[in-house]
């Protein structure tokens, strides 16, 4: 009854979302080149530009060096190993409402806890849900529509609204920003596309549900979210994956606009398969998410973070406009072999500008959590503010932390506060639960729970209960 | 209720319980006391089922049932509970969520109706009340930000709603004000019945001013020395330990 002994029997709970589901797949074989390329762009029956934007991010990737300064440490990764494009064949003839959709695609969300139907009626929740690389169903579109809000996959985004698709899309996250960045603009597979007019309340939560089905097909998201002059949305995105022994790669890229007075609330959680105790399997998740900010608009990222064997990401804010704010709220949590390397970057660049970092990072097991953070203030951002909190819970004594904070500051009115903690899961905080007849189990989900209770208030209410129990189901087993 | 025969347990590899007998019966209320050092503290955590306390030798009845073969949780189901000398924080966690999760599993083990969120909240105001707490504190994280005093009402708030048939208390009385000692033993009093049993651990006799015990026994040297009746809490307090631990070094 030791606790490390514990901790090891609630971590080595089983994958919940672990099945894969039988739908035959259009998958190309493995490799990259220029034909893969054309082949993905003419499949989707892209425009000339686009494919020409692809090709230019492709030659710029061949000449990037793969990125090496995480705190990370994974075989290296074959990039002609991986598939770059895979759609569930019965989709080949896009179903017009849910009804059309092959019932072994719904069975799987619905395994998830995603009942397309139910969540349509009851939450009220639009959802474009991506399976593997095409979008399956998007539902509430026409509601949307009468308030002038664009919500669809980006796909379908390039042949409706190229005059929105071509100005944005690399905006914020050029082609050449990062290696992974560069191989998702030259092939990246669907994703949503997002654009809430002036003046607009998006009158709805949207939401989106990624699933990566395929072995060896990695799947290349790539979202753009335009919120006009003073609009507002909240955006989610949850995703779970099937169990595999491949490490399946993943590399989205996410780029918001918040145009001026505009406010993005984006919110993710994560739960892909984080490989077994022995770090077999497991999805490896890179991705870059970034969003500008003008003047007076807001963008806030929350994440929960409890899948992947390696996760990379760093979901940032470029504070352009004076006023802006920008929102970093993240609980990333790491059992097994797990790997994070995971944080923020905030770039003042306005006057006024405000950011604010809530960084709770839960280790378990033999795995490793990094905290990497940047907070940049550029020499006209007069009265920036940032204040950064950084917590880190360890269960058990076989587990990392890391946090690698960077702070350049280049105009001396501005103020950055700095605070980070370490703790355990203490023997006596466990042992005052038991004496009131609380379970190991239970008493250190609901220790964990009240770590990350900050930041899970950021989530909007039906995401903060999903993220709670996530947390649970991932914790099963780990203590005992 | 509780059966201590020749027991005998280390922390950390020492040697703290050296053959201690104690029997507390349904209804009783016992005082230990004894200087520091002597095993008082070990004596509660034994019997709740604390890690690093390991029985050595003898046992511990609950019952009629063996402690050790019983996890702390179990313990609690049972209907033991133990007041910490130093109740730990855990942030983020709601007194009144904490309660829920404590009352559910207890009186779900224990075959009880399983209190609904209002009568939960209810029955949680009600002892707030009790033992002199803002309900506001139910909103607080446990023990999060709270004074010494604020501590201890928690632990005797828990123990109220809780129920226990033996309740173990660790030095409750170590750093309350006069007013807060009150309020505290008011809370204990009214947990005293003919079928349940109290075990206070104290260094001093003031608890025992206003939560009159039925035995008072002299922990030193990891055994009871000796035992009496309420009077010998005063005659502790005049004399001090010394008279009882300098006999004991005189070898009989």
């Amino acid at each position: 009854m030791t606790s490390q002994a514990e901790l090891d029997k609630l971590i080595r709970g089983d994958y919940a979302a672990g099945f894969i589901s039988a739908i035959e797949s259009d998958t190309l074989p493995p490799g990259l080149n220029e034909d893969v390329i054309r082949f993905i762009s003419g499949k989707k029956g892209e425009p000339e530009w686009l494919l020409a934007w692809r090709l230019e991010a492709y030659k710029k990737w061949l000449a990037m060096p793969l990125p090496t300064w995480a705190h990370l440490d994974h075989p290296p990764l074959d990039f002609d190993e991986v598939s770059y494009y895979s759609a569930p064949k019965s989709m080949a003839d896009r179903p017009q409402s849910l009804d059309e959709v092959d019932p072994e695609l719904l069975r799987t969300y619905e395994k998830l806890g995603i009942p397309l139907h139910e969540q349509e009626m009851l939450a009220g929740v639009a959802v474009d849900a991506v399976f593997d690389s095409v979008s399956v169903g998007t539902t509430f579109k026409a509601k949307l529509l009468e308030a002038g809000v664009i919500f669809c996959s980006i796909s379908e985004a390039v042949h409706e609204y190229p005059e929105l698709i071509k100005p944005y899309l690399g905006s914020v996250v050029p082609q050449g920003d990062n290696f992974y960045a560069a191989l998702n603009s030259a092939v990246f597979s669907d994703g949503s596309f997002v654009y809430i007019p002036k003046g607009v309340r998006c009158p709805m939560e949207l939401s989106t549900y990624f699933r990566i089905n395929e072995a060896k097909t990695g799947q290349f998201e790539r979202t753009l979210i335009v919120a006009d002059e003073g609009s507002y949305v909240s955006y989610l995105e949850g995703c779970t994956a099937p169990m595999r022994d491949e490490n399946q790669l993943h590399a989205a890229v996410v780029e918001l606009v918040a145009l001026p007075g505009a406010q993005i609330k984006y919110s993710t959680v994560q739960n892909w398969y984080p490989g077994d105790e022995n770090g077999k399997g497991g999805i490896y998740n890179f991705v870059t998410k970034r969003g500008v900010a003008h003047e007076n608009s807001k963008i806030s990222w929350t994440q929960v973070e409890t899948g992947s064997a390696i996760t990379w990401k760093y979901p940032s804010v470029i504070l352009r406009g004076d006023n802006a704010v920008g929102e970093f709220y993240s609980v990333a949590l790491t059992r097994h072999m797990q790997q994070a390397d995971t944080g923020t970057k905030m770039i003042h660049l306005g006057k006024n500008t405000t950011s604010t970092i809530i960084s709770k990072g839960i280790s378990a097991g033999r795995s490793s959590n990094t905290y990497r953070g940047l907070v940049r203030i550029s020499p006209r951002a007069e009265n920036a503010r940032n204040f950064t909190q950084c917590d880190s819970l360890l269960l058990g004594d076989t587990c990392g932390a890391h946090t690698f904070p960077y702070i350049e500051s280049r105009n001396p009115s501005a103020m950055i506060e700095h605070e980070a903690t370490t703790s355990k899961v203490s023997d006596d905080q466990l042992f005052l639960c038991r004496n009131r007849g609380i379970d190991p189990e239970k008493a250190v989900s609901m220790i964990v729970n009240g770590f990350c209770k900050e930041v899970f208030k950021e989530l909007p209410m039906e995401f903060a209960v999903e993220a709670g129990k996530l947390l649970e189901v991932s914790l099963e087993g780990a203590v005992g | 209720m509780l059966e201590i025969k020749d027991l005998r347990a280390s922390v950390a590899g020492q040697d703290i319980l050296k053959g201690l007998n104690l029997s507390v019966k349904a209804g009783e209320v016992h005082a230990i006391m004894g200087p520091n050092g002597s095993g008082k503290s070990t004596l509660t955590n034994v019997l709740s089922g604390r890690d690093g306390y390991e029985i050595t030798g003898g046992q511990a009845l609950f019952d009629g049932r063996d402690v050790s073969e019983l996890d702390p949780e179990q313990r609690a189901h049972a209907g033991m509970f133990l007041a910490f000398q130093y109740p730990v924080e855990i942030p983020g966690v709601s007194n009144l969520e904490f309660l829920k999760a404590s009352l559910e599993a207890t009186r779900k083990a224990q075959g009880k109706e399983p209190w609904d969120a209002v009568t939960l909240l209810k029955k949680a105001r009600e002892t707030c009340k009790q033992v002199d707490l803002d309900p506001q504190f139910l909103k607080r994280g446990v023990n999060e930000g709270f004074s010494g005093g604020e501590k201890k009402r928690n632990e005797i708030m828990q123990m109220l709603l809780l129920e226990p048939r033996l309740a173990l208390l660790d030095e409750t009385d170590s750093g309350l004000d006069i007013d807060a000692l009150q309020v505290v033993a008011r809370g204990v009093n009214s947990l005293r019945s003919p079928d349940r049993a109290i075990v206070l651990v104290t260094h001093y006799q003031r608890l025992l001013d206003y939560i009159v015990p039925d035995h008072v026994h002299v922990l030193a040297g990891g055994r009871i020395l000796k035992s009496g009746g309420k009077e010998l809490a005063l005659e502790l307090e005049q004399k001090g330990y010394g008279w009882l631990t300098d006999q004991e070094d005189v070898p009989a």
